[in-house]
């Protein structure tokens, strides 16, 4: 358990491991059965797997995650492959490392709903297999906090950073088709996607791990309007991690995003930018899972994201080709472990149908600066 | 507020030197924070570490009315400002074109709305019709009434042609609410054109550059001293009176044209009043200043902010701090100015990226020993 997994320098890893959570068999393997058990749920309905479900890139593939009686949540569920290696969790980072995130769906009424940490302590108390296991993984009876290690500890072996990319580097050439390695040249070129999406031998995941507003939460919600509420019901002194969660996952305060967390207009809009490792398996895309396909993802960025008050000022249209999209694409798709290349081949071939068949956010105009977001507004052109 | 004693006179710190010193600050507050706990830093965390944490609370009631003790049982007024849009035609830069939309937006929704809307010059970068009907054609979505003035970007393609078809004279006076106004073109040059045989865009160009010698110095210039001397005359000394110019009414740095070359001569016509502001655009950031009588408050730019010139930097500016070179709207943004019955003001620089900065009336008026306006300091670093 010292080592490091493939693709993470051992100095790295350890830096990565809290010293007050050592990786142990015994605690992988009581947060694997946690990681599965629904009983952790309110009515015995939902585990962490349900959203975070193995056969699916460890996401649920809905647009927003559902908990216990159907509720439906605000935000796509991000995967917990290589979560290890996020800086902070969830889309806006309201939880700074995976012990606390882990013990926060279990207490959200519209995730898992349970009453109390207490409830849940008592449930696992009476389960002598339990007490057995969390005896062995840190000596003493059931607790929360001990619940939370286990899962993160689980979590922890989630690393999955062996993609045809890897081989690539290691100098493979022929691991990514030609179409791919153009993409790859786009990526870091033309495309400019590196800006925000740093890959390299340092950056295995892809991701800047900070907040940008790139304008999908612009499309359906006004800006200005929700931050003056937020900063109303925030209050001066901020939330609680509580009340943070249920604005979160249950108002339409969540299209603020990383705001709910700092309450810095800079951040009004803004969420994570995600990592970019076995992104072809983990669709629907964004924070609200509003983009079905990779292709709809190119398709949102060449046209510079949607215009708002606070949009990143690095979104700015990108003039690609529909070759170039398709290159950009097959280069993401070879992101994937080797270990879901099925999953990853069937997945690119389902987007690939649906994307001949709708690019809901294609808009070669406004691409190209034929068009200018201002225009329609200012110069009343319609088009 | 908190007051704290007032400054010492700054000594000469270099861009370069000032940046590395915050720098410094930022790190070692950081030091001794071990990764983890770095990590729980989170923006709003590591701003509040930085001494610099102003909630974004009080940005959402910045646009609000906030009374304040009057004296003679008068209200203040606000006037909203935007400035310096440097608008390009479309094809070359829609960047400073989204971001004066952004401006009018945030005026906009100011609820109630402003008495009027200043704008401070430079609409333009080049001075072109386009640039300017482009502006205009923007502007015109401000429900709020807006006051026009003039800089030298909108100016030296047609020597104010274009302008003033648009918006009218370039210097002008008006009353409102008990309190004088006066508009002024402050950025008069002489022709230093003609010998040299330059074309129109040659001269403009020659203007919007910084660090030439071939232009002449801004100026408020003979005949409208004469004409600011005879608008005032009959007002009693102790009339409100602000005062909107281009450039600052003061010389800062003359390498960069922030400088009035007649300026002493315009503060002797100003001198007869007991108070007055001045609120200038041009240079593109925070800016305090207070010579004598007279009260001077920069405005923000809606384009790009400029550093702090490397000298001359007046002692009651509250530095931005230096923006994110990574965040184009960063140092950017818009305002208010809030108009006492004294004629002072509050003003209050609504940095887009950050929380807003207000210089108060009672710092002004106390020369910095009262209401030391809190720095925005770096964000994202």
């Amino acid at each position: 358990m010292e080592v490091a997994p493939r693709g993470i320098d051992p100095e790295i890893w350890k830096a990565l491991v809290p010293s007050e959570n050592p990786l142990t068999p015994t605690r992988v393997a009581l947060g694997e059965r946690l990681y599965f058990e629904r009983k952790l749920s309110r009515d015995g309905s939902v585990s962490c797997s349900t959203c975070h479900d193995v056969r699916k890139g460890f996401t649920d593939g809905r647009l927003v995650s559902e908990g216990i009686g159907a509720k439906l949540g605000r935000r796509n569920a991000p995967t917990t492959l290589n979560a290890a290696l996020q800086r902070d969790q969830f889309w806006d980072g309201r939880a700074a490392s995976l012990e606390e995130q882990a013990g926060m769906p279990i207490l959200n009424p519209i995730e898992m709903g349970q009453p109390s940490r207490d409830a849940v302590v008592r449930t696992l108390a009476g389960d002598p297999d339990y007490v057995r296991l969390f005896k062995e993984a840190y000596g003493r009876e059931p607790n929360y906090t001990d619940l939370e290690r286990a899962i993160a500890s689980f979590e922890r072996t989630l690393i999955f950073l062996d993609s045809p990319f890897d081989d690539f580097l290691g100098g493979k050439t022929e691991a990514l088709s030609p179409d791919a390695q153009e993409g790859w040249r786009l990526f870091n070129g033309k495309g400019r996607c590196v800006a925000c999406h740093r890959l390299n031998a340092s950056n295995p995941l892809g991701t800047d791990f900070i907040y940008h507003n790139i304008g999908v939460a612009a499309r359906s919600r006004d800006f200005e309007a929700l931050a003056h509420k937020a900063s109303g019901e925030l209050g001066s002194e901020g939330a609680s991690k509580e009340t943070l969660d249920k604005l979160a996952l249950e108002t339409d305060l969540s299209e603020l995003g990383r705001f709910l967390v700092t309450r810095r207009r800079a951040d009004i809009g803004a969420f994570k930018t995600q990592q970019l490792r076995n992104v072809g398996i983990t669709a629907p895309y964004m924070h609200d899972g509003s983009l079905q396909t990779l292709w709809d993802v190119m398709d949102h960025y060449n046209k510079g994201g949607e215009a708002n008050s606070y949009l990143d000022g690095g979104i700015e249209p990108l003039a690609l080709s529909e070759k170039e999209i398709d290159q950009l694409v097959a280069f993401l798709f070879g992101l994937t472990d080797h270990r879901f290349a099925d999953l990853n081949e069937a997945a690119r071939r389902k987007q690939e149908e649906r994307a001949h068949m709708t690019r809901p956010l294609r808009d070669t105009d406004l691409a190209l600066r034929k068009v200018l977001p201002f225009e329609d507004r200012v110069l009343e052109r319609k088009r | 507020m908190k007051k704290i004693p007032f400054l010492k006179k700054l000594h000469h710190r270099s861009v370069e030197t000032k940046y590395m010193e915050d720098r410094a600050a930022v790190l070692g507050a950081l030091k001794d924070a071990s990764r983890r706990d770095f990590l729980k830093l989170s923006g709003a965390a590591l701003g509040a570490a930085l001494g610099a944490g102003v909630s974004l609370d009080g940005y959402a009631r910045s646009f609000q009315p906030i009374t304040l003790a009057a004296p003679r049982g008068a209200e203040p007024f606000r006037i909203a400002y935007i400035s310096d849009s440097h608008l390009y035609a479309k094809e070359v830069n829609d960047r400073f074109v989204r971001s004066l939309l952004r401006a009018v937006d945030d005026v906009n929704r100011m609820d109630p709305q402003p008495d009027f809307v200043l704008y401070g010059g430079d609409l333009a970068q080049l001075g072109q019709k386009e640039e300017l009907d482009l502006g205009a054609q923007i502007l015109k979505a401000l429900k709020a009434p807006v006051r026009m003035m003039v800089g030298e970007h909108d100016w030296y393609l047609d020597l104010g042609g274009r302008w003033r078809e648009l918006f009218g004279e370039d210097r002008y006076s008006f009353d409102h609410k008990g309190v004088h106004f006066v508009v002024l073109n402050s950025v008069v040059e002489k022709d230093f054109w003609t010998a040299r045989g330059l074309s129109p865009m040659e001269r403009m160009q020659t203007v919007a550059g910084l660090d030439n010698g071939r232009q002449s110095p801004f100026t408020v210039g003979d005949a409208q001293r004469e004409w600011l001397k005879k608008d005032l005359e009959k007002l009693a000394p102790n009339t409100p009176l602000v005062v909107f110019s281009h450039s600052p009414l003061y010389k800062l740095y003359r390498k960069w044209n922030f400088w009035t070359d007649d300026a002493e001569e315009v503060q002797a016509i100003l001198s007869k009043f007991d108070q007055v502001v001045v609120v200038h655009g041009h240079t593109h950031q925070v800016l305090t200043n207070r010579i004598g009588n007279i009260h001077f408050h920069g405005l923000l730019s809606t384009a790009w902010p400029w550093p702090y010139a490397p000298e001359g930097l007046p002692e009651l500016t509250v530095e931005m701090g230096r923006p994110n070179p990574f965040d184009p709207s960063d140092g950017c943004g818009d305002g208010i100015i809030r108009v006492h019955p004294d004629g002072l003001v509050d003003k209050v620089y609504n940095l887009w990226n950050r929380n807003p900065l207000t210089v108060s009336r009672s710092y002004t008026s106390s020369s910095g020993r009262e209401d030391r306006p809190q720095a925005p300091g770096l964000r994202r670093f």
